[in-house]
Order: structure tokens, then sequence, then C-alpha cells
């Protein structure tokens, strides 16, 4: 999210920065940093240390056998990475796998989520009677607690007693038999589903708060000129909408890739291979063998790999800002 | 100033809050001789269930010793979790259950107090237990760090009336079972239930079929060996149900939890189904009559090796740290001893673990005639190997895989068996 | 003006396919939570064969979701308010100030935001644990433990949209504040605040979500003495059955007072976004 902050910084901040710079250090210098101080503090608390203690942890061979006297743990330095890059280990050719499915996962309900939200956003767009209504019940999916919404599906994800597949094949009267929705391959699709689900109203609400600082007498003057919908879509609204667009596509990646509450609660502890994202991935990697300096490895490289990614695209967004 | 008084709130909140957690339980309070803290695993209808039938007994455990149980229910989807973490941090109850399969992983933790002789004899010696379920303690050869608490096994429950109707007797063979469940699955009926969306079923199965050909998972040095051609067979017949009989609606394929075969046996949709004998009151609670069904032992083919259960239970055990050693002794004593296992049995539907004793868990004398010879004469334990846990997940997960293949249409060769079963060993040896 | 029969036509297209999709998965909810268990063991049914308003009363024995209720209210309310005032603070210094650090702090702050839940579960736990070991404060299994927690999750991203909401707010109007002679704070209190009262709704109402349905931590922190509805409608798959029925019962209950509260401040919260996050 670093990006949004830097290509905020260019923003109204900017302004605020050379005025301030005339008061004299001297008076009041501290007054920032105290009002920093406790946020700083609960961020070193529970994010920044247990961070730096899972990075050690990484370099630990922190098996069942050493988890009760961390002292004593041996310091194998990179093995865990090596075991956790060997592709031709079950090891490492399991990450490979769910991070491949993780990044599809990623790409399409970032994507659509991101397309229905732009569609649900142009569609009400303009008053119309019952708007609040229908606004009002895309937002559920995200006001619902991630649980709720979840296990509702699970329920209605089910072969034979599941409502998906009454819908499909006893009511639309499709041919065929009934298929798996949670095992198999088809679980993919599920996940994808009801991440979507559970997403999309959050790009439709980021949108929806976009498009409303877009004034109205653009479209008009566009319209007079008998520039078509599309055409007015293309030309005004998506690049008046490119700095939340910056934002929100980066926030939807990252919290997509680190999704661990969909597949956790959808799946359970019967993960089929189709649905196995990295960080329930990884969370078993941990938790159910026990091999926490492993875990802690992929936990380290999933992070890099996020930091390489958002890094060249801040880059990248503010160089076509720049050029632009 | 709204924000102000509402800081003002949250700070006083926040200080009341901290100020009351004391309460709650620790091990390294200082009043520790009075107190102990126990983990008990869900096995009622309900936590509160659980909680119901417990609380009396430590009731009456601190009026015989003046110590306090406080106990905490836990249900199984959090309780390895909690257990890893407790081990990891030290912060942990005195006593807890576990899964006796858990026994021997947990033991090499180190975290947990090995029984030894001395301990022994202040819980009431080795010898008042069952063999069978004393056995699963711990790694053959060491001082066990679990003693049994409750004992379960698995039997093949079948439908009275279903094979009444059908003219069957209820089967002593593989054989017999698989050509009973091919007459008995007819229309939307089935033969057979399975969890074959379950992991922890799934691998207890392996096992057990593994052994019915005389096959181990893991040979005398505790190292895997997964791909004996032995295990390979078992599986492959187990997954035969589903695959080439038919026996098996494939939609049991993501049945992830004991339970659901239980609901469509006592809902008549299937005429068997192999589960743990505390299935009795979820049977009943569907409301399928205790004298509806019947139970035998899970039958072995012909010629195989009588093994028709795992010796299944929950054991006891104390966390080293425990301040209170005597006191978690005196209280494992309490557990296990002969007055409480009596009043526990029954509403938990548990084997008996100590030796001599008759089973109290039904009514129906018949039934604990069957479950006693499963438990005592046919039953062996999970390989008692520290790497038994990831026995459990990885060969679980991959028959998981397997039956999801065969219920979506795919086939399951006896190669892709070996071919999983390669991936599952490497998987173990690599994290050991 | 006048629409196209195109737009209109993908006006209404767009609407009921996201209604349906949106609404499907809510009516499953609320219908099953009205029918017997047998029911909902067997094939799915749009209508229940008997509308019964008994899970809605069993729920509460099979877990004891009320006090999972009272637990998750205090966890998360008191986790908002604190949340909420430190972002206060620590957004006013971002906005307002500039000094040595700062854009070191905006980016270290809203990277967390990158981590893998998994990778400091368990040192956090540990942390947690040696505090206790250490200072005798016992945060694993009580609700201040996962006030911080939960306040800390949701900090960064609050920090990030109140910071872009003040930078909305024009400079002149604190100036003239301290014209006036207020200190900073009082700039802060009697000014800034006031203005940016969507921006707060937003980032209260963003915090309190973030409470109130985390699971993966509270499946690790908290005990009977703390547990948390999240984790707490785990618990209706028991041992012996799955009530699905009382599941979703329950799940009902859980969401509604969020799902109202959301709704009811939905206006602040859009208009928060568009001030802060959006700009």
């Amino acid at each position: 999210m670093s990006a949004s902050t830097a290509v905020k910084n260019t923003g109204p901040a900017a302004g605020a920065t050379g005025r301030k710079a005339r008061k004299p250090r001297r008076q009041g210098w501290w007054l920032p940093y105290a009002l920093l101080a406790p946020a700083v503090i609960f961020e070193l608390f529970v994010h920044v240390v247990p961070m730096v203690t899972g990075i050690w942890m990484s370099f630990l061979k922190l098996t069942k056998m050493f988890i009760s006297n961390w002292g004593n743990a041996p310091f194998v330095g990179l093995k865990n990475y090596q075991v956790a890059l060997d592709f031709d280990s079950a090891v490492g050719m399991g990450l490979l796998k769910s991070f491949g499915i993780t990044i599809a996962f990623t790409l399409l309900v970032v994507g659509i989520s991101w397309g229905l939200g732009m569609a649900a956003a142009v569609a009400l767009q303009k008053t119309f009677k019952g708007r609040a209504i229908f606004r009002t019940l895309f937002l559920i999916p995200y006001a619902l607690p991630m649980y709720a919404g979840v296990i509702a599906w699970k329920f209605m994800l089910q072969k034979d007693n599941g409502a998906l597949n009454h819908l499909i094949f006893d009511n639309l009267g499709l041919p065929g038999d009934k298929p798996f929705w949670l095992i198999g391959d088809n679980a993919f699709i599920s996940v994808v589903i009801v991440a979507i689900w559970r997403l999309w109203p959050f790009a439709f609400l980021m949108l929806m708060a976009g498009l409303q600082s877009i004034p109205t007498d653009v479209y008009e003057a566009a319209s007079v000129d008998g520039a078509k919908p599309l055409r007015q879509w293309w030309n005004i609204t998506l690049p008046m909408l490119r700095p939340v667009n910056i934002s929100l596509v980066l926030v939807m990646f990252l919290w997509t890739f680190n999704d661990f509450n969909t597949p956790f609660v959808l799946f359970g502890g019967s993960q089929p291979p189709a649905g196995d994202l990295i960080s329930f991935h990884i969370y078993n990697a941990s938790f159910l063998t026990w091999n926490f300096g492993s875990g802690a490895a992929m936990s380290v490289l999933l992070l890099l790999f996020l930091m390489v990614v958002s890094g060249i695209y801040v880059l990248f967004m503010n160089r076509r800002k720049d050029n632009a | 100033m709204k924000i102000r008084s509402l800081a003002a709130v949250a700070a006083i909140a926040a200080l009341a809050l901290t100020g009351c957690s004391g309460s709650a339980n620790d091990a390294s309070d200082p009043s520790a001789g009075k107190t102990l803290t126990y983990w008990a695993s869900n096995q009622g209808t309900s936590l509160d269930n659980d909680k119901e039938v417990l609380t009396p007994q430590l009731k009456k455990f601190e009026e015989e010793t003046g110590i306090k149980v406080n106990l905490e229910v836990i249900g199984w989807n959090d309780l390895q979790t909690r257990i890893q973490t407790a081990v990891t941090s030290g912060q942990a109850p005195d006593v807890l259950n576990i899964g006796n399969t858990w026994a021997a992983s947990l033991q090499s933790t180190g975290a947990f107090l090995p029984f030894d002789s001395a301990a022994l004899d202040a819980i009431g010696g080795k010898d008042k237990f069952v063999k069978t379920a004393m056995d699963t303690g711990g790694v053959p050869g060491e001082d066990p760090t679990s003693v049994p608490l409750y004992g379960l096994a698995y039997g093949l429950y079948y439908n009275k009336a279903m094979f009444k109707d059908a003219g069957l007797t209820p089967p002593t063979t593989w054989e017999d079972m698989v050509a009973a469940a091919k007459k008995l699955t007819t229309g939307d009926k089935h033969g057979f239930a399975l969890a074959a969306g379950s992991y922890t079923e799934n691998s207890h199965f392996a096992f057990i079929n593994a052994a019915q050909n005389g096959a181990d998972f893991f040979d005398a040095e505790g190292k895997p060996t997964f791909t004996e051609d032995g295990i390979i067979d078992g599986i492959s017949r187990y997954l035969d149900l589903m695959q080439t009989d038919k026996v098996v609606d494939p939609g049991n394929a993501q049945y992830d939890n004991a339970t659901r075969a239980v609901n469509d046996f006592a809902n008549g949709k299937v005429a068997m189904m192999l589960t743990q004998s505390n299935a009795n009151s979820s049977i009943s609670s569907q409301g399928m009559k205790d004298d509806e069904f019947g139970v035998v032992a899970f039958p072995s083919p012909k010629g195989g090796t009588e093994v028709a259960t795992m010796v299944a239970g929950i054991n006891m055990s104390i966390f080293k740290n425990t301040k209170n050693k005597d006191g978690a002794l005196e209280f494992v004593k309490f557990m296990t001893s002969e007055t409480t296992q009596a009043a526990l049995d029954k509403p938990f539907a548990a084997l008996p673990v100590l030796a001599g004793v008759t089973p109290s868990f039904t009514d129906d004398a018949e039934l604990a005639k069957t479950f006693s010879d499963i438990y005592e004469n046919k039953s062996r334990p999970l390989p008692l190997v520290p790497a038994e846990d990831q026995f459990e997940s990885t060969v679980g997960k991959a028959m998981n895989q397997m039956f999801a293949t065969i219920a979506s249409g795919g086939t399951v060769t006896k190669e892709d068996i070996k071919a999983a079963l390669t991936t599952a060993q490497q998987a173990v040896e690599a994290a050991s | 003006m006048h629409d196209t029969t195109g737009t209109k036509v993908f006006r209404v297209v767009t609407i009921t396919l996201l209604s349906i999709f949106t609404i499907i998965p809510i009516y499953v909810m609320v219908i099953s939570g009205l029918k017997p268990l047998k029911d909902v063991q067997g094939t799915f049914s749009w209508w229940p064969e008997t509308l019964t308003i008994q899970p809605y009363i069993d729920m509460w024995k099979t877990v004891p979701l009320a006090d999972y209720f009272v637990n998750s209210v205090i966890v998360s309310t008191v986790s908002t308010v604190l949340s909420l005032i430190i972002a206060i603070f620590a957004a006013y210094a971002v906005s307002r100030y500039t000094f040595r650090g700062r854009s070191l702090f905006s980016g270290a702050v809203l990277s967390t935001q990158m981590l893998p839940g998994v990778l400091f579960l368990l040192p956090l736990f540990l942390i947690f644990v040696n505090i206790n070991t250490n200072f005798g404060i016992q945060l694993v299994g009580t609700r201040a433990g996962l006030i911080i927690t939960y306040l800390t999750f949701s900090l960064p991203f609050s920090i990030w949209m109140l910071a872009g909401y003040f930078n909305g707010i024009p400079r002149e109007l604190d100036e003239a504040a301290k014209v006036d002679g207020c200190g900073p704070m009082r700039a802060l209190i009697k000014v800034i605040l006031p203005a940016a009262r969507p921006g707060l709704v937003a980032v209260a109402i963003y915090s309190f979500m973030t409470s109130w349905g985390e699971v993966l931590f509270a499946s690790v922190m908290t005990t009977d003495a703390n547990r948390t509805l999240a984790v707490g409608l785990q618990l209706y798959s028991t041992q012996t059955n799955v009530y699905w029925n009382q599941i979703m019962a329950a799940s009902v209950v859980v969401s509604i007072p969020i799902v109202i509260g959301f709704l009811l401040l939905q206006k602040n919260f859009v208009a928060g976004l568009t001030a802060g996050a959006v700009k």
C-alpha cells in the first residue's frame, strides 16, 4: 500500500510540508513524535517484533523435537529456504503448486471483483427509484462477518444437499450429474466465487465513492459532444478514477493473495489440492507438520514476493504518472 | 468534548479489562497448589454437555482433595492448535486430554511429564489399565507421557431391518461384507457410508486395512515404509468400496466428518457404516432406536489378519512444567479411578480402559460384548512413532484426494496409490 | 439527459444479476436457520416444509453464544475506540507536521498490510506469553490481548485513511484556530475532528468489522474466557453432529448488529472514503 502514500505525497500534504518548515525546529519538535508514539509502540509490539521473530525462526530447525525449548533449536542457516525452493522435492513442489494456484486465484478474484464493482458503480451512478435499496443490498456481503458468509456458501456448495446443485439441476433442469464443488478441481472455482462474493462489494464501495467525486458537468459536456456511454466511460470515468484504482487494485491484490479465511472456513481440515491457497498451505506446513521453521521460511518468501510485486507496481504507476 | 470522554471511557475500560483478567486460569499462579487447570476434549453432544457431565466429578475431586479444577472443554477443531501453542510457549494447563493417536508425537516434544514408575504408582499402577490401552501411552520402551482415559473402537454398524429384508446375516469376512453391501445398494439406498473426506478417518482405515494385510507404515526403526505392497493393496481395497464395488455413494467423498455418515445411517439411507463406539448417542438423537441396529467387528478378507480397529480413544497427559505435579497426578488418579470411570463411561459412550471392568457405555449386553471383544482382541495401536501425526495428515489427505478423483468419475489405479504414497512418504521424511 | 437503450439494458442486467448473486447465500442462510435439523441434513428446498424458530432457541444452549457475544462486543468496541484515538494522533502528525522519519513511518505502517498472518501468529503468541511470565500481565486468553492485537490490525488502514481525510481539510482552518490562541491539540479537537466526522465514522466501521470477523488469531488466542463469536460459530459442528440449522441461525444473529450498523452508517463510510482514501 505504499503506492498510495507515494502517490499522495505529491498531493495536498506536499503543500503542507513547505509551510510547516518555517516553524523553528526547537520549539515543539517532539510533538509529532509524541503523537506517533502510541501507534509506533503498538505496531512494534504486534507487527514488527513478531515479524522479526518470525524471520529469525525461519533460520532454525524448529520441529516438534525443539519446539518446547527454543534455546536448543539448532541454527540451520538457509536450509529451510533450500527445502522450500527445491522443486524436485515433495515440499518444494507443493509450495510451487500452491503458489501457482494462488496467482491464478488472485488474478481472477481481483479482476472479476473490480469488473463487478465497476459495473455496479456505473449502473448505480445516476439516481433512479430504488437505487438506495440496491446500493444497500450490494454492500451486505462486505458487512457480513467473514465466517457467516463463507459458511453459508459451504452449506450451499454441498453436492447432494446443496442449494447450488439444487438450483442448477433440480430447478433449472440442466442435464447431467450433480458435480462436487468442494472437492476435486471444482474446488478452485468455488473458492474463487466465494472470494469474489466477499470482495466485489469493496470494489463497488470504493469506485462508487470515486464516481461521486466526478462532477456531472463533465459528462454533460461529453454527451453534448455526442459521446456514446461506452466512450464516456473510457474517456472520462476511467481516467478520473485512476487515483482510486491505483490504491484499490493494490489493496485488493494484497488482501486476496494473503487470504486465509476463505479457504480455511470453506474447506476446513480437508482442503483439496485445487484450493490449496498459499496462506493456508503455509499454515498447514507449520501446524500440521509442526515444522515452524520451514513454515516461517515459506512466509518470508511470500512476504518478499509481495514486497517485490508491490514495489514494481508503485514504481511503474509513479513513472506513468510522471510521463502523463 | 465527545472524543475526550470517549478516550476516558476507553482508558478505564482497558484498565478494567487488564485488571480483571487475572482471574483467568494460569499455571504460574502463586496459589497453584490449590488449583489445577484441565483441558478436556469434546466427548459429548456439545461443549456444554461435556461441562455438565464433568463438573460434578470435579466438585467431588475438590471435596476429596481441596484442589479446585478449572475446566475448559476444547472442540476438536481447536485442540491440536491449542496444544501446539501450549507446548511452544509453556503457557499450558496442568492436565489435558489428547487423542491417543497423538501420544507418541506429543511425547517427542518433551513437554509432557513422563509417567515413570513413581508417577505410575501415584496414579494407581500401570496394571490397573487394559494393556492395549496402556500401550498407546507413548513410544514403546520409553516412559509413556500419557495414560488412557476413555477407550473407543471402530465397529461395523448395520441396519437390522434392511439386513433382514434382504435375507442377510451380519458379515464375518470382507467378501461377505462387500456382497451384502452390493445387495443392499438399490435405488437411492447404498450399502455403505464412509467418511471419505475426513483425513483422520481415512488414515485410520488405511492403517486398519494395511494391518489386515500384515503391513505396517513404519519399520522397527521408525522409518516410513508407505509403499509396501500390503499397504497399497489395503488402501486399494478400501477405495474400491466406492470405485469398483460401487456400494458407497460418491457423495461421501465430501463427508469431512464422521457424523455425516452417521446421519445417513440413522436416516436409513445406508445399511452399514464404520464408526466409533461413541456414535450411539448421535444415532439415537437422530431418531434411530438402539434395537434397530447391530454391531459386528469390521471384517478382514479371508485369510487376512484379524484387525478390526486401531486402539482409539482419549489419553490424559500432564504438562511437565506444572507447578502442582502432585495435585496433577492425584487428579489423573481420580479421573482413572473405577468410580469416576463408571460415572463418565456412560455419558461419553466410552469403553473401559481399566482392566476387569465391564463396559457400562450401553445397556445392551451384546453390543457391549462385541465392542469389548473388538477393543481387547482385534485392535492394533496406530504407529507409535513421533511422525504419527504426519502419517495421519499426509496419508489421510492423499486418500481424500483419491476418493475425490473416484467420486468425480476418475479412476485410481494401484500405481496412482503408490505414487501418492511416495509423495506422502517424502513429506514425512522431509519433516523429520 | 436521456439514457440510451444500451445503457438501460446494461443497468437492468447488471443490477439483476448482481442482486441474485448477492441475495442467494443470504437467503439460504436465513431460511436454513428456520428449518428443523432433519430438513437441513436432507435435500435442499427453497421453502421449508416445517417452519420453526427452534434453532434460534437451541443455539444458545449448544454453544454459549451469549458469552461470546459479550466478548465480541467488548473486544470490538474497545479496540475500535482505542484504534481510532491512536490513528487520529498519528494521522494528525503525518498530515500536519513535517519531521524526520515521516515517510519512513507512512511506508512502514502501510507495508504491514503485506504481512502474511501465519508469519507472526506464533511469535506474537510467544511474546504475549513472555510478557505474562516476566511482568505478570495476562494477555493470552484475555480480552485485553485480543484488543491489543485487533486495534493494531486496523491501525495501518485507519491512519492512512484519516491522514488522507485530514489532508482534505483546509489548513487555514487550524491556522485560524492557532491564531485564536489554540494549541495544536485544541486545534485538532476543536477544528479538525468535527470537520472529519465522516472520515472518523468510516475508520471506526472498518476497525469494528476487522475485529468482529477475525478468525485466525482468535482461534489461537482465545479460551473459554474470551472466545469471540467468529470462532464460537465453529463449535456448532461437534463430536456428534453438525447443527447446520443452528449455525445458520447463529450466523444471522451474529450478522444482524454489524450489518445494520454498517448500513445505517454507510453514507458516512462512503463520504469518508471519498475524502480520504480516494483522493
